[in-house]
């Protein structure tokens, strides 16, 4: 037992679990319904556009296809950070966490790109429903990428200053959980919306 | 119990890490590839589907650790997620997304 | 060990027993709020063609009635007990996140004021589109002025406040419990505050949903609920009462567990049947979710929509008339000490009964065609939030007020309080089931003498008159017990769980000792002998940004409503910012 634990886990617990990853969990399990309820809209409204751009016509799947074989790859950096800061091995920690932090922003920057291109297409937030709901599921998920981001990047920042450590992989843990389910929910929108498009 | 952590499992190694890696890929592979292969389109949702369900189970299981961790993370995860798929059915249906007949 | 005082400690307090003072507090102002709101509602309708208010601002009126009890004053008061009394229950120091559960107070406190300032701007431009803010009254369109951003923009804040509450007791009740505190022996309210919580974490992210697509049709032009491109209002609808259904048992759930508490102590009987009872409100919480479109029955959702969602509808009559069936067993044979507290928790099951009695003529789609949008739905969700969920936390407030305090509020004005709240609610309320099937309909700000509803309407307002007078009882009786009221030992009701093992109020550590379980009713099976203290406990230092995180919320709320984009970013920036130091600073439970 670690002293130098922080908050929760110092103490007795009645179920023998991280509190702060149980919290994280139950975070998780309350971002399946914000994700829920916006795929549900996206579904619901598919093909009731009355005018403008249609996702066949849109969508561009060769280069989705690659951005999410990055977010893919970006979760198995994420692990290989967590071993490392389990183990101790920061210098690998540093590059993992910065890989991690690289890969959530190519995914960032081929969403801007995938955007400004279908804007000049025609698709805007305002031109039809595929317009709004596309772009408040896929700019919401973006958004929670750039937030881990942001974690990883802090994260990484925090071991080059020698502050991070294996004291510390619980917190390397939950950032963890945070952007696989991210990558999972990427799976979800990749399938309905790219793949499964009417 | 007495102690602080739950008995912690011993972790998969980095070769089960990138396996699920390889896993992932492959499966990404042969979905995009479903995609551009016209004789699959009958069949397009239901492969698709399952698919990405056993990608979506292998990173939760695997890089989120759920498969070893404590049962419990699995049905605080599980319920939420089961309450929002089915929500989400039963507003497709009410949208008439199954609709009979049109 | 002293306790710090002054302005400061109270502003980074992360003590759950202080953060249970601030909700109490500040939900009790937002009570009276939405009953001033109220009182002028009922002056306008006391008489036919009346002119005391415009239609406009009435309109603003029972928006703001209806979204402050439920939002700023319901489910703040049940956490305000959540909040003090769980932890106290369990046998912990605090709850899991100190610092997050500061977090949503703040957040709650500056989400509440968000909404409310708009009170005072020029033209007073309150929210106007109702509690439940149908499109497209609420689209841009029809509702162009910032009326309904400081709606929607205010209850996005409210609801970051809970969804943060709701993960902080999750954890706490199932990790912080004491030794031999199994899940079988926690106290029923504990156990109502994990399922509501369940329920708070699941339906807000719906809303949230549904709000972010409202803000942006007005803010940017989307199409979410507009007819014109297709969309469908109807989605609205769905969406909110996906949310909203869940809401109405967040908001009767924890005032059912404070009965469960107060029944058995003031019976000197344990709670009959509570395996049966804890079950029914877990029961409840997952059926809570397949009822939410008897909400929509005149939506034209079609029969076989309308068919599923009634008989959903009520099957969940069947845990709910559960316990009540054991509630009255438990009064059975029972020593029964008629203190407010218990007459409170009595007028509850009195009166949530006849509440759940109107509520199940609402699941048949073809009555409800005819009681919908009517005051007979008015009637019943009063009954129901203010029979059932006021009188459970009037309850509660005289029962756990000596625990909090100290001292115990006068028996004699609760009393008065009470029979004033009970007849007054009943006199308010109960003529509505009649002005509502005689074809009154609601959301008028007035009503012809055709109708037939003149004398009912003035009774309807004379009962709130009543119900005025008994705060201005209750609030005297709270005033004059900070000097006048008798001093409250550890028990002063001989009750039987954790929280009446340690003094009143108790220290900053709660328990000397954390104490071992062994019973459900630890102080009547088992009392816990006296155990020399340990030296030092440590306790948690208090923290600023918490408050400064917070801070960040109604900042990024401005810039929609101003139309003002870069806004949003300072305001993340604060957040952000905040939630780093909070992250970073050393800080241990």
């Amino acid at each position: 037992m670690s002293h130098a634990a922080p908050a929760a886990t110092a103490h007795y617990t009645s179920m023998g679990l991280d509190s702060r990853k149980m919290g994280f969990w139950a975070f998780i399990g309350s971002e399946c319904l914000l994700f829920g309820s916006l795929i549900s809209t996206y579904l619901v409204y598919q093909g009731r556009s009355v005018s403008g751009p249609t996702p066949s016509e849109i969508l561009n799947i060769p280069v989705t296809s690659i951005s999410t074989f990055d977010l893919l790859m970006s979760s198995l950096w994420m692990v290989l950070a967590l071993a490392a800061v389990q183990r101790g091995d920061m210098k690998w920690a540093k590059v993992w966490l910065l890989g991690v932090a690289i890969g959530g922003a190519i995914f960032i920057g081929f969403q801007i790109y995938e955007f400004s291109s279908f804007v000049r297409e025609g698709l805007t937030l305002q031109a039809n429903l595929f317009g709004c709901t596309f772009f408040i599921l896929t700019g919401t998920h973006g958004a929670h990428v750039t937030v881990g981001v942001l974690w990883m990047l802090t994260l990484w920042y925090r071991a080059m200053r020698g502050k991070l450590g294996p004291e510390h992989a619980m917190t390397v843990e939950i950032a963890g959980l945070y952007w696989h389910f991210v990558d999972v929910v990427w799976i979800v929108i990749f399938t309905l919306v790219y793949l499964l498009h009417k | 119990m007495q102690e602080t952590h739950a008995a912690e499992h011993p972790h998969p190694t980095a070769a089960t890490y990138i396996r699920v890696a390889v896993i992932l890929t492959i499966l990404t592979v042969i979905e995009v590839g479903v995609f551009y292969v016209p004789v699959f389109h009958p069949v397009l949702a239901p492969v698709l589907l399952s698919l990405s369900a056993v990608k979506f189970a292998i990173v939760v299981m695997f890089y989120m650790h759920l498969k070893m961790d404590s049962r419990f993370f699995t049905l605080l995860f599980g319920g939420p997620l089961l309450l929002a798929a089915v929500v989400m059915l039963g507003l497709l249906f009410l949208f008439g997304v199954f609709a009979f007949e049109h | 060990m002293s306790e710090a005082t002054g302005l400061k400690s109270w502003l980074t307090t992360t003590d759950h027993k202080r953060i249970g003072k601030l909700y109490f507090w500040t939900a009790f102002v937002f009570f009276l709020l939405g009953g001033f709101e109220a009182l002028l509602i009922r002056a306008q309708l006391a008489k036919p063609d009346n002119t005391l208010i415009s239609a406009d601002t009435y309109n603003q009126l029972f928006t703001m009635h209806g979204t402050t009890m439920v939002f700023m004053a319901l489910m703040p008061l049940a956490a305000a007990f959540f909040n003090y009394i769980v932890p106290l229950q369990i046998g912990a120091r605090d709850v899991a996140f100190p610092r997050l559960n500061a977090f949503s107070y703040w957040v709650f406190l500056l989400g509440a004021l968000f909404m409310n300032a708009s009170w005072l701007l020029p033209h007073h431009p309150a929210p106007d589109g109702g509690w439940f803010g149908y499109a497209t009254l609420t689209e841009r369109q029809f509702n162009p002025g910032p009326n309904i951003d400081f709606w929607l923009l205010g209850l996005q804040i409210l609801g970051i406040a809970s969804l943060a509450a709701g993960f902080n007791f999750i954890v706490t009740i199932l990790n912080l419990r004491a030794p031999g505190m199994k899940m079988m022996r926690l106290p029923v309210f504990s156990w109502m505050t994990l399922v509501t919580s369940f329920l708070m974490i699941t339906a807000f992210p719906v809303i949230t949903v549904a709000l972010v697509f409202l803000m942006f049709d007005r803010v940017f032009g989307t199409h979410f609920y507009l007819p014109q491109a297709g969309g469908d209002p109807v989605l609205w609808q769905h969406l909110f009462w996906l949310f909203g259904h869940p809401e109405v048992y967040i908001l009767i759930l924890p005032a059912m567990g404070v009965v469960s508490e107060v029944l058995p102590t003031f019976s000197r009987k344990p709670l009959f049947g509570y395996t049966v009872v804890v079950y029914s409100g877990v029961l409840i919480g997952f059926m809570g979710w397949g009822v939410w479109s008897h909400h929509m029955f005149s939506v034209g959702l079609g029969p076989i929509a309308d068919s599923v969602f009634a008989l959903t509808t009520m099957l969940i009559a069947i845990p709910t008339g559960v316990k009540i069936f054991n509630w009255l067993a438990t009064l059975w044979g029972g020593q029964i000490r008629l203190t407010t507290a218990m007459c409170f928790a009595l007028g509850f099951i009195a009166l949530f009964t006849i509440g759940g009695l109107s509520g199940v003529t609402h699941a048949a789609p073809p009555a409800d065609l005819q009681q919908t949008d009517t005051y007979y739905v008015v009637a019943h969700f009063h009954y129901v939030l203010f029979g059932g969920t006021m009188m459970g936390l009037f309850a509660g407030m005289y029962y756990w007020w000596p625990k909090m305090t100290g001292r115990l509020l006068s028996e004699r004005l609760g009393l008065v309080h009470f029979w004033l709240m009970f007849i007054g609610m009943n006199l308010t309320f109960f003529p509505m089931h009649f002005i509502g099937l005689l074809g009154m309909p609601r959301r008028i700000y007035t009503y012809s003498h055709d109708l037939g509803v003149d004398s009912m309407n003035l009774l309807s307002s004379i009962g709130a008159g009543l119900l005025g007078l008994g705060m201005i009882v209750f609030v005297f009786n709270m005033w004059r017990t900070r000097r006048h009221g008798a001093v409250a030992g550890p028990n002063p009701w001989d009750g039987a769980t954790l929280e009446w093992s340690i003094p009143s109020p108790p220290p900053v550590h709660n328990f000397d000792v954390i104490p071992t379980v062994t019973s459900r009713l630890p102080l009547w099976d088992a009392p816990p002998k006296p155990v020399p203290p340990p030296g030092h406990i440590h306790v948690p230092a208090g923290s600023w940004w918490p408050m400064v995180a917070a801070a960040g919320l109604p900042v990024m709320a401005l810039a929609p409503l101003t139309h003002t984009v870069w806004i949003v970013f300072v305001g993340a920036a604060i957040l952000l910012y905040g939630i780093y130091r909070w992250a970073y600073e050393p800080f241990e439970v």
